[in-house]
C-alpha cells in the first residue's frame, strides 16, 4: 500500500479536500433551494468563519496538489503516464479530472472573494462573515467592479460551482475516477489470506477426489460447469469490483518483471480491459434486456494469449497496488481456462506436465533416481 | 552421510523431528542438488533427527497449477497428501520456497496441515538458538554479499529478514539491491516460466536481475531459492563473470562456515 509516501499525502490532502468540502456544498445546495444566503452562519456565529476557513485552505491545497498532478503527467512525463496502455480516452480523462478540481476550487475561492468585496459595500444580501484567509487576498483585483457586476460574478461562479459539481458527480461512474469512491470498499474486502496462496478450485478437488475413490462420489455428482474464467461472466465479484476501482496508475505495471523488460503483458491493461468488457455487457445488456452473446470474450478478445503467457506469478503487481487490486487473480483464472477450457498450451508446457504426470518431476527423470543425490551426500 | 527414508524409519519405529521436503529441483537438478547436500549435512552437523520422503516424494504441483492445470495439481496434491498423512508428518522443512508455499499455503484446505518452514527460517532458528557455530574468520567473513529475494518467500510468504539475519551471521558485508525485500525483481522463474521460452520482449528477466546484482559490486548472490539460483547463475554467465562472482544458496555458505 504506502509504497510513494509523498504521492499518498497528495492523495491525502485531495480526498480530504473533497469529503470536508462536502459540509460547504450542503449549504451550497441548501442556499440554493432555500433563495437563502450563507444559511449556517447565523447558526454557527463565530466558528462559520473557522469552518470556512478550513475550506479554503483546502481548497488552496486541493488546487496546488491538482497542480502538481497535472505537471506529472504532463510535464514531467513520469513513465507510467506515457504508456500505450493509456492511449486516447484514459489519458484525457486523468487531465479532465484534474483541471474540473482545479477549475471547481478556483471557483470556490472565486465566489468567496467577490463575496468579502461585497460585504465591506454594505449589500444587504451579503452579511459580514469576517475575513476568509485565502479569498481575502483576492479581494484588491475585484475593487474596480461595480456592485452590480460583482453580484453577477458572484451569482455566476456559485452557479458554475454547484453544477460542475453534479456534472462532476455524473461523470465518475463513467470514468476512472470513480476509485475514489471504490478504494475504500475495495481495500477492506482485499484478501487477507498470504500472496502466495492461489484460489482453490473445490469442483476439481472433488473430481480428482471421487476419481481416486469412487466410492465417495455421490451418484448424482455434477461435472464442474467450467473451469477458470474465459469472460467477466466466470470472475468473483471481488476481480469485478477490483476493475472498477483501478484508476490506471500504472504502478502494478512498472513493478512487472514481464513489463519491464518489454514483454506484451501489463496489469493495468488486464484491469481496464477487465472493466471494458464489463462496460460493453452492460451495454450489451441495456439494449437487450438480458445479455445475448456477442461473439466476444475476455479471453482473446481483450486480453491475448501471449499476454498470459509472460506472467511469472511474482506477486509485484499485487504489491503495488495502493489500493489493494490483484490483476495476479485474473491472469491466473484466465490461464486455468486456456489449459483446461482449450488444452492451450506452449509446447514445453504440455511436456512439463506430462513429466509430473509420469514422472512426478517436472523434467523427465526416473522417480526412481530422486534419491540419488543421498548416494553422493 | 547416511540420509534416511521415512519408510525406513517406519521400519524402524523412529519419528523423525523434521521431514526434509527435498522438492524436484534439489532431487535432480545437478546445481541444486549441492544445496540439498549443503542442507543435508547442516542438519546431520546440527544432531537433527530428519527424514526423507525418497522416492515416494513428488511434484508439488506449484508449476502445473501455476500454469492453468489444476486437475495435475489436485492429483500431485492428492498423492502427496495421501503418502504425509499416512506418515503422520507434523513439521516438514524445505529448501524451494515453491514448495513451501504450496505446502503450507495450499495443502491445508486440501486436508494436508502441518508445520512447514522454509530453510531459511529454519536455519535462522538453528543460529539464534545457538546449535549452528559459525567459526571465526570464515570463508565469507567481510566479504560483500547481495541477498536476491525469492518471490515465493517474499511477496508470498512476507519472508525478508530471515535470510539476511542468516547472513549477517556469517559477518558478511550485505549489499541491497535497488528493489529489494518488498519491491524485489522476480528472476523470471516463476509460473511455470521456468520451464518454457520467454515470451517476446527485449530483455530477459534474470539477465535484468543479474544486471541489478552486478552493480552492487557484490562478489556474491546469495539466493533461497534453487530457480533463482538457476536464473542467476545463468545471468552471470551471459555477462562472463562467472569467475568474478558466485551464486549460493544460503545454506550452501552457511555449510561452508560451520564450526
Amino acid at each position: 500500500m504506502f509504497k510513494n509516501p509523498l504521492v499518498a499525502i497528495m492523495h491525502l490532502v485531495v480526498y480530504a479536500g473533497f469529503i470536508i468540502i462536502n459540509i460547504e456544498v450542503l449549504e451550497i445546495v441548501l442556499d440554493g433551494i432555500l433563495g437563502t444566503h450563507r444559511l449556517f452562519l447565523p447558526f454557527l456565529g463565530a466558528a462559520y468563519g473557522w469552518l470556512i476557513n478550513a475550506f479554503e485552505v483546502l481548497a488552496l491545497l486541493v488546487l496546488i496538489v491538482c497542480v502538481v498532478f497535472l505537471v506529472r503527467r504532463n510535464i514531467i512525463k513520469l513513465k507510467r503516464f506515457m504508456s500505450k496502455d493509456l492511449n486516447g480516452w484514459p489519458r484525457s480523462d486523468a487531465n479532465y479530472i484534474l483541471i474540473t478540481e482545479i477549475v471547481l476550487m478556483a471557483l470556490f475561492l472565486k465566489m468567496n472573494a467577490i463575496d468579502q468585496v461585497l460585504q465591506t459595500r454594505g449589500l444587504e444580501h451579503y452579511r459580514p462573515t469576517g475575513e476568509f484567509l485565502i479569498s481575502n487576498q483576492l479581494t484588491p483585483l475585484l475593487q474596480g467592479f461595480s456592485s452590480e457586476a460583482l453580484v453577477v460574478f458572484e451569482r455566476i461562479c456559485w452557479w458554475l460551482h454547484i453544477a460542475g459539481i453534479f456534472a462532476f458527480l455524473n461523470y465518475l461512474p463513467y470514468s476512472k475516477h470513480l476509485h475514489i469512491m471504490l478504494a475504500f470498499p475495495n481495500a477492506y474486502f482485499s484478501r487477507l489470506d498470504p500472496q502466495g496462496k492461489m484460489h482453490n478450485m473445490v469442483s476439481v478437488q472433488n473430481e480428482v477426489l471421487y476419481a481416486m475413490q469412487p466410492e465417495l462420489a455421490p451418484t448424482d455428482a455434477a461435472p464442474p460447469a467450467r473451469f477458470g474464467a474465459k469472460d467477466i461472466f466466470d470472475l468473483s465479484w471481488k476481480n469485478l469490483l477490483d476493475a472498477y476501482s483501478c484508476t490506471e496508475c500504472g504502478r502494478c505495471t512498472s513493478a512487472c518483471p514481464a513489463n519491464t523488460t518489454g514483454k506484451l503483458l501489463s496489469p493495468r491493461k488486464i484491469m481496464m480491459d477487465t472493466r471494458d468488457r464489463l462496460e460493453e455487457v452492460g451495454k450489451n445488456i441495456n439494449v437487450n434486456k438480458n445479455f445475448v452473446d456477442d461473439g466476444k470474450s475476455l479471453l482473446h478478445n481483450y486480453i491475448s494469449v501471449e499476454e498470459l503467457r509472460a506472467c511469472t506469478t511474482c506477486n509485484a503487481c499485487v504489491e503495488a497496488c495502493p489500493v489493494s487490486i490483484s490483476p495476479l487473480e485474473i491472469i491466473l483464472e484466465l490461464r486455468r481456462s486456456l489449459i483446461m477450457e482449450e488444452s492451450n498450451a506452449p509446447q514445453e508446457w504440455n511436456g512439463t506436465f506430462s513429466n509430473i504426470e509420469n514422472n512426478f518431476a517436472p523434467w523427465k527423470f526416473s522417480p526412481d533416481d530422486r534419491d540419488q543425490w543421498t548416494a553422493e551426500a | 552421510m547416511k540420509v534416511r527414508t521415512m519408510a525406513e524409519m517406519m521400519q524402524s519405529g523412529e519419528t523423525p523431528e523434521i521431514l526434509f521436503w527435498v522438492g524436484c529441483a534439489g532431487s535432480f537438478d545437478q546445481r541444486a542438488q549441492k544445496i540439498t547436500k549443503a542442507f543435508a549435512q547442516i542438519l546431520e552437523k546440527v544432531g537433527i533427527n530428519f527424514a526423507i520422503l525418497g522416492k515416494e516424494e513428488a511434484c508439488t504441483g506449484d508449476p502445473a497449477r501455476r500454469a492453468g492445470n489444476e486437475f495435475l495439481f489436485q492429483m500431485m496434491a492428492y498423492q502427496n497428501i495421501q503418502i504425509l498423512n499416512g506418515y503422520g508428518i507434523k513439521k516438514i522443512v524445505t529448501t524451494c520456497p515453491h514448495c513451501f508455499n504450496t505446502l503450507k499455503n495450499e495443502y491445508p484446505e486440501l486436508g494436508g496441515t502441518y508445520e512447514v518452514l522454509h530453510h531459511a527460517s529454519f536455519l535462522q532458528q538453528l543460529i539464534d538458538e545457538g546449535k549452528i557455530k559459525i567459526k571465526e574468520g570464515g570463508d565469507f567473513k567481510g566479504k560483500k554479499i547481495s541477498y536476491h529475494d525469492s518471490c515465493y518467500l517474499g511477496r508470498a510468504n512476507d519472508i525478508y529478514e530471515a535470510p539476511r539475519k542468516v547472513l549477517e551471521a556469517l559477518d558478511v558485508a550485505l549489499v541491497e539491491m535497488k528493489r529489494c525485500k518488498s519491491n524485489g525483481l522476480c528472476c523470471g522463474a516463476g509460473g511455470a516460466q521456468m520451464f518454457k521460452e520467454d515470451e517476446p520482449g527485449e530483455k530477459r528477466i534474470n539477465i535484468e536481475r543479474t544486471d541489478e546484482a552486478l552493480s552492487t559490486g557484490a562478489s556474491i548472490i546469495a539466493a533461497a531459492c534453487p530457480f533463482c539460483n538457476t536464473m542467476m547463475t545463468d545471468g552471470v554467465k551471459n555477462r562472463e563473470q562467472e569467475n568474478a562472482v558466485a551464486v549460493l544458496d544460503i545454506a550452501e555458505l552457511i555449510a561452508a562456515s560451520m564450526e
